[in-house]
């Protein structure tokens, strides 16, 4: 997006009403603020531009910000949902000095296009009250100085204790310093000064660096490029153990690989493999590569080769014992590898489901993601096949002496039923809008067993499902 | 009655076998009783037939079986072959809508035999290949007093003779029983 010179506002839909979420100078100058209606600012400001935004995009950023921030200290935590917090303590000289690490911080920031405010001082109340107030270094030793004459807001206190240290005629930080410390206390709890304390360096206050994500991936690159499917095998083989020993020391198992071929045309084959459950065995997973490995058209050459794994889920070591038998394993094995030729998702099992309705009565679940259930108990008989109901001639609610179901000319030698099934009015389906149904098992002359039902409601004979 | 059922039916391991008619289906699930384990049942995404689970449960447990949805009939072998080679299952079934080439059965052979696995295909009346070991022909029978009896036929056997029986299933010993032929 190219820069805009005008008033600019990104908004943010709030409890059904459009408020502003972030602003720039420009409409700050016109009189705008954070948590104005859209439609007023509207009003105020007729050439306002906005956008929507987009919070989670905003917090992906900030980590990427915050990865890129530790190549200043180590030390680098998230400060509310915009900034950042740095304890460059025995980094900055580093960068020449404290002054010149601001700088360099500055500029390169401005350079890819972020205006920044940027606090410094020697405690973490005071670094954000300058952040956030007045923008500015506190030299060491020298904390109050620079925060006197700063607002009471610099201290991260609420909304409500601000408006009554207004009234009361302590507006700035050094009035707050300058009072006597019991009546304050007395008058607003002790949150108050201890916040004064943090800002002054009295109260010690840490900060939580985050730990970066773990990194799934690994890469070799080839000095010469290589083509052969054992090759690429091979250099398979070598990334994945990498790869799994480094899942190991993490407890996990990788669910979906993703192995990257970057030829030297600078085209890149991907190939994706998903397993049927977390794995991280190498022995394991090598062959499962085989057949998509043998699908990539290496062109020239390839010259680099990247795996991922792109869903981890945690593993933890389990005991092995004589009992545990290796068959789920090795069965699971099989789906992974049929997986690969016709998905995952289509490789299923059934589960039992608590319904009387033939056709919901089990559920179908990717064998993948589910574990067997049981017991199936069949309460009366039911056919082996079902199939969607075929209209069958007949009339009244006895199974019809003669009747032709596909081209056959049947007669009924023996009726069983009626079962009586009615639908499930809390679920909507199509195919139970004739209402009840009246089940009958009936065995023909000729040797079919068919399930017949009729419905009283909206008088009609089908055939739903063949006993054999 | 030449022979015995019980020298054809626990299908022959390491081979495949084919059934059709209108009782290929409990011939199917009574093979997977037999045969114990695990089942790998093959099916076209677009058939509208379903096997119900429920009604299987009178044969073999549900759990057991892993239905593979499949787009073509050539996917199908494809998916076959690799489950018979494998050799972790005890059954393999699969429906065909098309008459099999000897050159696919006999992979599924070298796939079945390489991986001690049966293999059973349902296949329309009239397109049994070559390749098959076994063809079965399975009929449902009507009984004043039986509502499970079936007829079945061995119309090909490449490693003996042929045969008809009258069978019923027991749902509660889950077992099946030879009969004497029904009385008209």
């Amino acid at each position: 997006m190219r820069p805009i010179d005008g008033p600019f506002v990104l908004t943010f839909k709030q409890s059904n009403a459009n408020r502003i979420y972030c602003l720039n100078a420009e409409a700050e100058r016109q009189g705008l603020h954070r948590g104005m209606a859209y439609s007023d600012a509207r009003a105020f400001c007729p050439d306002l531009q906005s956008r929507p935004a987009d919070p989670i995009g905003d917090e992906r950023f900030l980590n990427v910000l915050r990865r890129w921030a530790t190549r200043y200290c180590p030390w680098v935590g998230l400060e509310g949902a915009d900034g950042l917090v740095l304890d460059i303590t025995g980094a900055a000289h580093l960068f020449g000095g404290e002054a010149m690490m601001v700088t360099d911080m500055r500029q390169r920031l401005s350079k890819a296009g972020f205006s920044v405010q940027i606090g410094f001082a020697d405690t973490r109340g005071a670094a954000w009250g300058l952040a956030h107030y007045g923008e500015g270094l506190a030299e060491t030793g020298r904390t109050l100085d620079a925060l006197g004459p700063l607002p009471v807001m610099a201290l991260r206190l609420e909304d409500k204790t601000v408006t009554a240290l207004q009234r009361l005629g302590l507006r700035t930080i050094s009035d707050l310093a300058g009072s006597p410390r019991a009546p304050l206390t007395r008058r607003f709890g002790p949150g108050l000064m201890m916040r004064l304390d943090q800002a002054l360096g009295r109260q010690p206050e840490q900060i939580t660096p985050l730990a970066d994500p773990p990194h799934y991936g690994v890469r070799i690159t080839l000095p010469d490029p290589i083509g052969l499917h054992d090759d690429v095998m091979a250099g398979t083989s070598r990334l994945l153990d990498s790869l799994c020993a480094k899942l190991k020391t993490r407890e996990a198992g990788a669910r979906i690989l993703c192995l990257t071929l970057r030829r030297v045309d600078q085209e890149a084959q991907v190939v994706e493999l998903r397993l049927a459950r977390p794995l991280r065995d190498p022995q394991r997973i090598l062959p499962l590569f085989e057949r998509g490995v043998a699908d990539v058209d290496a062109g020239f050459g390839i010259d680099q080769m990247r795996l991922e794994a792109t869903q981890v889920l945690p593993l933890p070591a389990q005991q092995i014992s004589s009992v545990t038998s290796s068959r789920k394993d090795q069965l699971e094995d099989l789906i992974s590898r049929l997986g690969t030729r016709i998905g995952l998702e289509n490789i299923q099992r059934v589960l039992p489901a608590d319904s009387h309705i033939p056709e919901r009565s089990f559920l179908v679940a990717p064998a993948a993601y589910s574990e067997p259930e049981g017991p199936w108990v069949a309460l009366r008989p039911r056919p082996l096949s079902l199939f969607p109901p075929e209209p069958i001639a007949g009339v009244g609610a006895q199974p019809p002496k003669q009747f032709r179901w596909r081209r056959m000319s049947l007669s009924t030698a023996r009726a069983t039923g009626p079962e009586r099934i009615t639908p499930e009015w809390w679920l909507e389906d199509d195919n139970w809008r004739s209402g009840v149904r009246d089940y009958w098992h009936v065995e023909t002359r000729q040797g079919r067993r068919l399930w017949l039902y009729y419905t009283p409601q909206n008088p009609g004979w089908f055939a739903q499902g063949e006993f054999v | 009655m030449t022979s015995d059922l019980v020298t054809y039916f626990p299908l022959r391991k390491a081979r495949v076998h084919e059934v059709y008619g209108p009782g290929s289906l409990s011939f199917a699930a009574v093979a997977a009783a037999q045969a114990g384990g695990d089942v790998f049942w093959i099916r076209e995404r677009w058939r509208p037939e379903i096997l119900n689970p429920i009604g299987l449960s009178a044969y073999v447990d549900p759990s057991k079986f892993l239905i593979a949805q499949v787009k073509d009939q050539a996917e199908g072998l494809a998916v076959m072959e690799d489950a018979l080679r494998d050799g972790h299952l005890s059954l393999v079934v699969m429906e065909l809508g098309e008459p099999l080439g000897l050159t696919e059965g006999r992979r599924l052979q070298l796939a079945a035999k390489a991986g001690k696995t049966i293999g059973l295909c349902r296949i329309p009346e009239g397109m049994g290949s070559n390749a098959a070991e076994t063809r079965w022909h399975c009929t449902p029978v009507f009984d004043r007093d039986d509502s499970t009896l079936q007829r079945w036929e061995i119309t090909k056997n490449k490693s003996g003779t042929l045969g008809v029986w009258h069978v019923r299933w027991n749902t509660t010993s889950r077992r099946l029983n030879v009969v004497s032929p029904a009385l008209k």
